[in-house]
């Protein structure tokens, strides 16, 4: 089973940008806006989501000739449910601060689209190293968004960078004021919007037809 | 009772489980096309969190959280860390269980809601109104108070954004921005709307 690395490079670039999950397949919204009004939450959370589909989606392809397609969301959710309690149990442990400020937002990766999704659509159908590499590059699609729309919130919403504040004071002065709107939900789907408007014209084509 | 009360208004308008929590976000993009869907979607939202809420909470408090089981003898049994994949058992069975309800006594009520409940199951409306429910430490009669009030809200949000989405297909949206762009923006000029119910107290 030698592969060679145009084939794993194809399926990283599927998942990070051409059919990026969030952008161009619409899927795991919820937590995308919810946890971005900060950089560190938003990268704790991508870490999070990237680890959980890599490694549900290798479990499921190694079992997938097992599986009896009729309970296979069953046992999809059951693999997925047991990492996320483990991811869950790691983040209290290490970054308690952080895991506070994602509430119930951790546990929601179960009901993440994405991972069930990325299960059906490929673990089931390819093998377990494909399957992980797919993971690993949905998490990262996912990710980017993620970062670049909590970017966006913090920067406009606090005027911080990571907490730390980087518009000077001299602005401040000068009249600029922080948008109070980037900070709530509001101005998460904007961000999201005017993203996908990005994307698609970057593309040079509309992929969703009315 | 007058608590309750405000505790379902805050669920429907200021704490609005879509527009300011943002769960449910999947079925509420894919689903809202048209209006006839979107409502059969949301009754079905309405009814199975209304029921899930309770049963979860009446799991969670019997079995699960720290002490639940001093009866049989286990009081420092804390199992509270399984509750994601105890909740999400929990919905998958009774979404199940609902489906085959209602396919056995009301066909004309599965012709409504029957192509949306196994959608249901892996909505995270549901699993994150449990585990609101959780981190808010309601009481049993606000966990179906605050079922059913999310519910309510979430199919205010849906059936609104449907409509508004129908008007939309009249408007010359740029091209790019057509489809899922406009319609998130559509949502943000919503979520700003539903903040001004902010504004109330009871």
């Amino acid at each position: 089973m030698l592969k060679n690395k145009t084939h794993y490079k194809e399926i990283l670039a599927k998942g990070i940008w051409k059919e990026n999950p969030v952008a161009y397949q619409v899927l795991g919204i919820c937590s995308a806006l919810a946890v971005t009004v900060k950089m560190s939450t938003a990268i704790v959370m991508a870490v999070a989501l990237t680890a959980v589909t890599a490694f549900s989606s290798m479990i499921i392809s190694s079992l997938r000739k097992k599986i009896p397609s009729n309970i296979r969301i069953i046992v999809e959710l059951a693999v997925i449910a047991s990492l996320v309690i483990v991811t869950d149990e790691i983040l209290k442990a290490f970054f308690y601060d952080i895991s506070k400020q994602l509430s119930i937002f951790v546990g929601l990766i179960i009901t993440n689209c994405i991972v069930l999704g990325r299960a059906e659509a490929f673990a089931l159908a390819n093998d377990p190293i494909d399957s992980f590499v797919d993971g690993i590059a949905n998490g990262i699609g996912y990710g980017l968004i993620l970062v670049f729309v909590a970017f966006l919130r913090e920067l406009l919403g606090t005027g911080k960078f990571f907490g730390l504040p980087v518009i000077p004071q001299v602005l401040f002065d000068a009249g600029y004021q922080n948008m109070g709107l980037m900070v709530l939900a509001p101005g998460a789907f904007f961000i999201i919007g005017l993203i996908i408007w990005l994307k698609n014209s970057l593309a040079g084509i509309s992929h969703e037809k009315k | 009772m007058g608590d309750l009360l405000s505790l379902f208004i805050n669920s429907v308008f200021i704490g609005n489980i879509l527009l300011a929590y943002f769960l449910g976000m999947c079925s509420f993009i894919a689903v809202s096309k048209n209006i006839e869907t979107a409502t059969g979607l949301g009754f079905a939202v309405i009814f199975v969190l209304t029921v899930t809420s309770p049963v979860n909470w009446l799991i969670y408090h019997g079995l699960l959280a720290p002490g639940a089981l001093s009866w049989a003898g286990l009081p420092d049994l804390d199992l509270s860390f399984l509750k994601f994949i105890t909740f999400i058992a929990v919905i998958a069975a009774i979404v199940q269980a609902v489906e085959m309800i209602i396919d056995k006594y009301s066909p004309l009520l599965y012709a409504t809601l029957g192509v949306f409940l196994p959608l249901i199951a892996v909505n995270c409306a549901i699993l994150g109104t449990s585990l609101f429910m959780v981190e808010r430490n309601y009481t049993l009669v606000e966990s179906i108070v605050f079922g059913a009030g999310s519910g309510t809200g979430w199919m205010l949000a849906i059936v609104s954004i449907a409509a508004i989405r129908k008007k939309t297909q009249y408007a010359d949206v740029p091209k790019g921005l057509e489809g899922f762009g406009i319609t998130m923006i559509i949502a943000g000029l919503m979520a700003m709307t539903f903040m001004m119910f902010s504004g109330i107290t009871l």
